[in-house]
């Protein structure tokens, strides 16, 4: 066991750090926000110029080969910075898809593009009722032409508004929750067919909803084998926990020490509100839970890129519960904590506070971490 | 950074497991799982094992006959212990008194007390609360007065773990009751045979004699006995509580618990089926269990940081909170899943030699009051409200 960074991954957290600083004063951020784009697509372009982009893909794909750990450092100074670009949904869980599932072609023309910055990926799984089942598929995909015709809907795309291609989850046989008959797209948002509702998202985003109607791919565009995708979802959707988890601890991390700085300055009573033992014991439970889902980021790294077995899913399974549970927490208490301040649009202290309670709504929220987790109970 | 054992992490488990195997007691394992109460000779016969083996006092540096131990090797150890069902070390002497004696004591003192502690000579109790001093402990009033080459002690501690079975007491005394509440505080060794101390058994709500009080009248305490500065008791007080608070995480013991849980909870059956398969349960086990699994790195994290620095400082309250909670939560729904069973308040059930009808073939007696007896989890040690002051004082600075 060893808990310190090698001198490489302490250059990389630097990295990302003084990016994300100068890029990510709270004015800007709002800007981009504001923007059609969503985010900022000059820091976009800087993570993939610094090699960023590349770092979680091995070295024969572009990438400089780094694991969890290295994702993990990268996810938490762009959560500190409560950035906005889809990094996590196009590096980490559409590469991670391409890298696990994709053809020698589809690496070396698509995946290569991702790892560069130059191509921004979404992943299309979500439907307005499968409710974080990603065996939930009700999208067809019907062998047509050669290739397939895609037809249903795919819900609240992350990223999917900008995204130059959308891996989509389409059914190609089986029923409605089967896990096997799931195959993997990889659409043109720009094919004919495919229409995009765009709208923001509560914590500044931007997303769509993607409808497909008889939209054409051609059999080049299936990733991995048809029918067969439901095990690379699971496991990349292990990874894209892990780095979720991460991010929300950077997340975590800046707004305690916002809360942290209001109960020294805020005055009432003639005090400083920090001298009230009641709020200090919320602002002491508040790091408490910072603790926890800092500690469960770090085992998920360790675990996110290990082979699929049952440890890696309990450990996973359990971060995404701890950590989802504490950013509730720490979001719910630091907007108490900061009275009527903390509940206005201008204090940045309320979006990190919305960031935190949305990560319980993208990759699953906390009760279905516990409803899998009791369900694989181990039993010695 | 990998949070996963090495190899020679994993060989030196194997190492423990083995030791363990082969030397922990059968019977005494026995009475650990089922709940039942251990005698001091129990404690003693456990202590001499490990001692011959030179894992008694693995915190300690190695010229006294400690380890080279690191926080992983220790946090292993410390949870196989209790996967077999080790009698958890008494800290007072080896964890507590000792490490206050090798960071302030003289020579002498080390060269005297030290040996005693490892090879089992000597059961120390503490000394810290009163009546009157509970999370308010610098309060204390218990006063030793200077005379010639003694101090006389008169007052009275509380809470006293074990003190039925000590020879020694290590305690805090007002040397000056003119200073203010902290200085003026002093750090005594006291032999138990000393005339003029009583002790009287405190019984828990469990029905356990654990704790007790002790009285002093007028007991004369050699000059020599006086640990570190007079008056500068407080800074020896201040850095046991730190070592203390590591400890009190328990995680080692709440793994035990769990695993113990979920074996009942296998065992039982409702309605013709495991209890196990009842959703509600599975989902409170398994939201224990998480919540374990983040201490646990927690505990190795925060223990690991400090590794360079030593002890960790204030972080260890969020531990004990945290820790403690936990342990309490799976005593909890220990007790829930024998339902009716846990009302027969059966003594003699639980006491070492019996050998009578059972009243359920399950080991049900002890369920309940260790359910009452593990409420101190969240009192001693500081309860878990003074932590959080701790952290907020310390770590916050609020």
């Amino acid at each position: 066991m060893d808990f310190k960074l090698s001198e490489e991954q302490q250059m990389l957290q630097d990295t990302a750090a003084r990016q994300v600083r100068d890029a990510y004063p709270f004015e800007k951020r709002e800007q981009y926000s504001k923007s059609e784009l969503g985010f900022s697509q000059d820091f976009w372009n800087q993570l993939g110029e610094l090699g960023l982009t590349a770092v979680p893909f091995s070295e024969e794909l572009g990438g400089f080969g780094g694991g969890g750990v290295e994702t993990m450092l990268i996810m938490t100074e762009l959560g500190r910075g409560l950035t906005l670009e889809p990094y996590l949904q196009s590096v980490i869980h559409g590469g991670g898809l391409l890298a696990q599932l994709g053809s020698d072609a589809q690496k070396e023309n698509v995946l290569a593009e991702v790892a560069a910055g130059s191509l921004q990926l979404a992943v299309a799984l979500e439907e307005p009722t499968s409710l974080y089942n990603l065996a939930d598929v009700s999208t067809t995909a019907k062998a047509a032409n050669g290739g397939y015709l895609l037809n249903g809907r795919k819900a609240v795309v992350i990223g999917g508004h900008s995204a130059g291609k959308i891996i989509v989850s389409a059914r190609t046989s089986g029923g409605q929750c089967d896990e096997a008959g799931i195959s993997l797209f990889l659409v043109d948002p720009s094919a004919a067919g495919v229409k995009r509702r765009v709208f923001p998202t509560i914590d500044g985003r931007k997303a769509c909803e993607l409808l497909l109607d008889n939209v054409q791919v051609a059999l080049d565009d299936l990733l991995g084998e048809e029918g067969e995708a439901f095990a690379a979802l699971r496991y990349q959707q292990g990874r894209a926990i892990a780095a979720q988890a991460a991010l929300a601890v950077g997340y975590m991390q800046e707004l305690c020490n916002l809360t942290l700085d209001y109960l020294k300055t805020r005055k009432q009573f003639g005090v400083p509100i920090g001298k009230f033992q009641v709020l200090q014991h919320r602002m002491v439970d508040m790091q408490t839970e910072l603790e926890q889902a800092t500690s469960m980021a770090m085992l998920a790294a360790c675990h996110a890129d290990a082979e699929d077995n049952a440890e890696r899913t309990r450990v996973l399974t359990a971060a995404k519960y701890i950590v989802t549970r504490g950013a509730r927490f720490v979001a719910e208490q630091a907007i108490q904590l900061h009275g009527g301040i903390g509940m206005t649009w201008e204090y940045n202290g309320a979006h990190y506070a919305k960031a935190l309670v949305m990560i319980g709504h993208e990759f699953g929220d906390e009760d279905t971490a516990l409803k899998a987790y009791a369900k694989d109970l181990e039993v010695a | 950074m990998n949070v996963n054992y090495t190899a020679e992490e994993l060989a030196f488990r194997d190492e423990v497991r083995a030791f363990l195997s082969a030397e922990l007691p059968t019977d005494i394992a026995q009475k650990v799982k089922l709940g039942k109460h251990l005698s001091k000779e129990d404690h003693q016969r456990w202590q001499k094992i490990l001692s011959k083996r030179g894992w008694y006092a693995p915190g300690w540096p190695v010229e006294f006959g400690g380890t080279t131990w690191g926080p992983v090797e220790k946090h292993i150890f410390d949870e196989e212990c209790a996967a077999f069902g080790a009698p958890r070390s008494i800290p007072f002497g080896v964890n507590m008194v000792a490490p206050v004696i090798i960071k302030f004591g003289t020579e002498a003192q080390k060269a005297h007390y030290l040996p005693r502690i490892l090879d089992g000579t000597d059961w120390w109790c503490q000394g810290y609360s009163e009546p009157g001093a509970g999370s308010d402990l610098a309060s204390l009033k218990t006063r030793a007065v200077r005379d010639g080459d003694h101090y006389i002690v008169n007052g009275q501690k509380t809470w006293t773990t074990l003190g039925q079975h000590a020879d020694w007491i290590f305690c805090l005394v007002r040397t000056d009751p003119e200073a203010q509440q902290q200085r003026g505080i002093s750090f005594l060794l006291i032999d138990m045979k000393t005339p003029g101390i009583t002790v009287r058994p405190i019984i828990t709500l469990d029905g356990d004699h654990e704790v007790n009080e002790v009285f002093f009248q007028d007991v004369k305490v050699p000059v020599e006995n006086l640990v570190g500065e007079e008056n500068k008791g407080w800074t020896c007080a201040k850095y046991l509580l730190t070592h203390e608070r590591t400890g009190l995480a328990g995680i080692g013991a709440s793994k035990a618990a769990l695993a113990g849980l979920k074996r009942a909870a296998t065992r039982l059956q409702s309605g013709g089926k495991p209890l196990l398969d009842d959703p509600l349960l599975r989902l409170q086990i398994a939201e224990v269990e998480m919540q374990l699994m983040a201490i646990e790195m927690s505990t190795l994290r925060i223990l690991a940081a400090a590794k360079e620095g030593g002890v960790p400082g204030a972080e260890s309250s969020i531990l004990k909170v945290k820790g403690t909670e936990i342990r309490q939560a799976i005593t909890n729904l220990r007790r829930k899943i024998i339902g009716p069973y846990a009302l027969p308040f059966l003594e003699e059930e639980l006491e070492l030699d019996y050998d009578g009808d059972k009243l359920h073939e399950d080991a049900t007696p002890g369920v309940a009051p260790i359910y009452f007896n593990m409420r101190k989890l969240s009192i001693f040690g500081g309860s878990n409200e003074i932590q959080k002051n701790i952290v907020a004082k310390m770590i916050l600075e609020l």
